[in-house]
């Protein structure tokens, strides 16, 4: 049975991998849409697989955040992702088993996953 | 939506837009009278009098991008479906109570769903804001309060993967031993 009590553990685990976050320049950003439309389409899992593997990864340079609705409801669940060079890419129809690829090709890799993305799938 | 940890969680929503900072969620099961309640209370902006009668209607909302707010509706209709009620309470400046009473017993009754992945959600994205979440199924109490978890954590961000990742099991354990799940 998990306790409060083992979190000073974490803490100290997290506390001592971390040192480098402070000085980190050019995270990537990625923005979850989480309005109703998100929510109802299935944002939950996307956003709870970014964090997870994210997490599992260690990636101390990516920031995971929200938005509302961005006016594209038919494609949701939504995914933005900002890199360091100003450029955005979103991913629609997004699922969970899609985030994987997208941490391994876009995130660590730097290559976009072009199959996801809302000009692949906007026929 | 499938389940109802997925509305609590789009309800919640428009508590992070009203600026809260503390969100309580409550949920409570009295298994002998097949009766569920969950209840949102925040600490946001609050709503006027005219907007409390108009957040009830789907062809409402403060959102520009488009013309439909279809949170509170979808709530307040899982509640009412079971032959159960909803309420909402909101007072400007002080803040915005919901709740919806269920009967567990009817068929269109939906199930409780991943109430941890919710929390996890809500705290990974929203780190300032202090989440309470207390759950009581007949005689056994859960209660995680982030407020709580912060001050363990001292200066480790509680959206740490690893914390998020505790948090989750934490309440996904508890959760499974008082099967609030209907």
């Amino acid at each position: 049975m998990k306790s409060l009590a083992e979190l000073k553990a974490i803490k100290d685990r997290v506390k001592s991998s971390v040192n480098v976050r402070d000085d980190i320049h050019g995270s990537i950003r990625v923005v979850v849409g989480m309005a109703t439309c998100g929510i109802a389409a299935g944002a939950r899992p996307v956003l709870n697989a970014f964090t997870e593997e994210v997490a599992k990864r260690k990636l101390e340079h990516v920031a995971i955040t929200q938005t509302g609705c961005i006016g594209i409801c038919q494609y949701e669940p939504v995914v933005e992702i900002y890199t360091p060079n100003g450029e955005k890419t979103t991913y629609v129809k997004m699922t969970a088993e899609k985030v994987a690829r997208i941490v391994a090709d876009h995130i660590v890799n730097g290559n976009v996953v072009a199959e996801y993305t809302i000009g692949t799938n906007t026929k | 939506m499938q389940e109802l940890s997925l509305n609590i969680l789009d309800i919640v929503q428009n508590s992070i837009k009203a600026n809260a900072t503390v969100v309580h969620l409550s949920v409570k099961k009295i298994t002998s009278e097949c009766a569920l309640k969950i209840e949102i209370k925040d600490n946001g902006c609050g709503m006027s009098e005219e907007q409390v009668e108009q957040v009830m209607n789907p062809f409402f909302t403060t959102r520009t991008t488009r013309k439909v707010g279809l949170g509170v509706p979808f709530f307040k209709m899982t509640a009412e479906m079971t032959g159960g009620s909803f309420f909402l309470d909101s007072v400007v400046g002080k803040g915005t109570t919901v709740k919806a009473c269920y009967k567990t017993d009817h068929i269109d009754m939906l199930p409780m769903g991943d109430i941890a992945a919710t929390m996890m959600s809500l705290i990974s994205v929203n780190p300032d804001i202090d989440f309470v979440f207390n759950s009581k199924v007949d005689n056994q109490e859960f209660c995680l309060d982030t407020r709580e978890i912060k001050k363990e954590l001292e200066d480790v961000p509680i959206n740490s993967g690893e914390v998020l990742l505790f948090i989750k099991d934490f309440i996904d354990e508890n959760q499974s031993n008082i099967e609030i799940i209907i």
